[in-house]
């Protein structure tokens, strides 16, 4: 086994990074645990592999993009143990604590004093007749493999839902000379944003940014509908036609692939799994871990930084990071709880500016009902054990299933291999309607360890003695 | 459904892709070097058989499990092509998280 790090980060996104680089140069020993092979999480996807092979592309991909290639190299400097390509299946303990991951297939376990939780967002799920079949992915899919790889679609293709994402890749792919059929915008909500216009006025560079994505889609002549209030893909073994209703009218186009994006959401099984108090955000429309202003959690071991803890944006994912890692280095005992105040002064100040932008952007862009619980019954919900809207309607009128864990025992819903994460804010979303109650008082499903697929031989790779109760199998 | 741009210096990587020879840049995923292959099913689901393929390709979804060297239910968007690499869609295999 490994020696005990002062602080263990999951996640080498903007929040993992900028947390990791600080909590080394005030002289905790600090070990980075990611997925991925490279660092910049999602929003700088392979930024530095880019750069280093296609680096045309950034200028299609933007200055945004390219921020994480600086930020990326200094972390690269730092002094941290970075373990790529790892995969975080458990961490147990509340002061200190052992973490388990599976990296080149073997298992490992690392001890921390602290840890420092930043798994970054993930794209709300957003089901819709149809949605399973191949040809049909999410826009952050495609924005991945737009950065990651230099892929883009062929053939006829169109983008469905709304928010930022959705526009930024759209304009992304213009840029590299690719363009959509069409963007189906689902209905957005301009009055109830508009009162916090302000807030977001006031942040530096949101609205030139957005509103030069819209210039751009409108140079491309790229046919934007607007206020749809209903999708279905259709098609036998893949999409083939995607129906849409906007204006009152109801209209079918062929399709070869469709890109779906209603928003991001915390990434959230490793802080449930973990049991850490969470709430309902209303405005964001999901839940998050409870945090104080350090990101500090219910569990004393484990603060949270980044877009798991609400979503922020890359540059305030960041500024938390650093704010995250100044808690961990006052726990440690490196620098006092005064000194770690006014040294947080910097990260709090630029961290609030983008903090200021969200009011508007929850607003405008959160959720009508029928994308978070679709009217349809045929529309599946849980994916891997497909169980449809309809089937999870029933079991709560007939009462058999007031609540999402009780959904689990019954048919299965969220006990697949993805383990919830893309039904579980549908479910309760569903039991909430048909109950009449607000989301807050359903709950959410309880998440077990291990979080990842692990086999008895990965465990058998372990080297300490494996303790039944630790690996939760 | 998929197709690179141009200017991409990356070194290829040969692998093999439900049998066919296809060369794929360094860096490329099992899932990502499958989607340049075209939009069919990369699975098929062991309960209702029907066809499915990567829709999240950030390791949340699983639906890109995919036969990689034989072995079956890797999530194909988390695992970097290596020289000779066999990936191969998979059918009905199940997967039970808990
Ligand atoms: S495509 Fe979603 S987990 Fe791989």
């Amino acid at each position: 086994m490994s020696p005990p790090f002062d602080l263990a980060i999951v996640g080498a996104g903007p929040a993992g990074m900028a947390a990791a680089m600080t909590a080394a140069e005030l002289g905790l020993s600090v070990a980075v645990l990611d997925e991925q092979p490279e660092p910049g999480g999602q929003i700088y996807r392979g930024v530095e592999r880019l750069a280093a092979t296609r680096p045309n592309h950034l200028a299609w991909l933007g200055p945004d993009y390219a921020a994480g290639l600086e930020l990326a190299r200094s972390f690269r400097k730092a002094k941290v143990e970075y373990l790529d390509g790892a995969k975080v299946w458990q961490i147990e303990g509340t002061s200190a604590g052992r973490l388990f991951y599976k990296r080149h297939s073997a298992a490992g376990i690392l001890t921390a004093q602290k840890f420092l939780i930043a798994p970054g967002a993930m794209e709300r799920p957003m089901p819709v007749p149809g949605w399973t079949l191949p040809g049909v992915m999410t826009c952050g899919a495609a924005q991945t493999v737009l950065k990651a790889h230099g892929l883009v679609p062929q053939g006829r293709f169109v983008l469905a839902g709304c928010g930022p994402l959705l526009l930024l890749l759209a304009t992304q792919l213009v840029r590299a000379g690719i363009k959509p059929a069409a963007i189906l915008e689902t209905e957005i909500n301009r009055w109830t944003a508009l009162p916090r216009l302000p807030g977001f006025l006031a942040a530096p560079g949101y609205l030139g940014k957005g509103l030069g994505l819209l210039r751009e889609l409108k140079a491309a002549s790229i046919a934007v509908h607007k206020g749809v209030t209903h999708l279905a893909i259709k098609g036998d073994t893949q999409a083939r036609e995607i129906e849409y209703t906007c204006g009152g009218a109801t209209r079918t186009e062929p399709v070869d692939l469709v890109l779906l994006h209603q928003g991001v959401v915390p990434n959230g099984n490793l802080a449930w799994s973990m049991r850490l108090a969470h709430e309902w955000d209303d405005a964001q429309r999901s839940y998050r871990p409870v945090l104080d202003a350090w990101g500090r959690s219910s569990n004393p071991a484990v603060l949270v930084a980044g877009d798991a803890g609400g979503i922020i944006g890359a540059k305030g994912a960041e500024a938390m990071g650093r704010v995250a890692a100044f808690a961990a280095a006052t726990d440690a005992g490196k620098i006092s709880a005064g000194d770690a105040g006014e040294r947080a002064n910097a990260a709090r100040a630029e961290f609030a500016k983008h903090r200021g932008a969200r009011p508007f952007l929850d607003a405008l862009y959160r959720p009508q009902q029928q994308w978070v619980a679709p009217p349809d019954a045929d529309t599946m919900v849980c994916r891997c054990e497909e169980v449809r809207a309809g089937e999870i309607r029933r079991l709560v009128t007939d009462q058999l299933c007031p609540g999402p864990n009780q959904m689990k025992s019954f048919v299965r819903c969220g006990m697949g291999p993805c383990q919830g994460r893309l039904c579980g804010l549908t479910t309760v979303e569903i039991i909430a309607e048909c109950r009449g109650l607000p989301v807050k008082d359903i709950g959410y499903y309880r998440i077990r360890s291990p979080i990842k697929p692990i086999t008895v031989g990965d465990l058998a790779t372990l080297d300490v003695p494996r303790r039944d109760d630790a690996v939760g199998l | 459904m998929f197709k690179l741009l141009p200017d991409n210096a990356a070194t290829t990587v040969t692998v093999m892709v439900n049998g066919k020879t296809v060369s794929v840049p360094q860096g490329f995923t099992a899932a990502a070097a499958m989607l340049l292959q075209g939009n069919g099913a990369t699975r098929t689901s062991a309960l209702s058989g029907e066809g499915r393929a990567p829709y999240c390709m950030m390791g949340v979804c699983f639906e890109c499990l995919m036969d990689i060297n034989g072995e079956p239910n890797q999530q194909g968007c988390l695992v970097t092509v290596t020289e000779g690499m066999r990936i191969n869609a998979q059918h009905g295999k199940r997967m039970v998280a808990e």
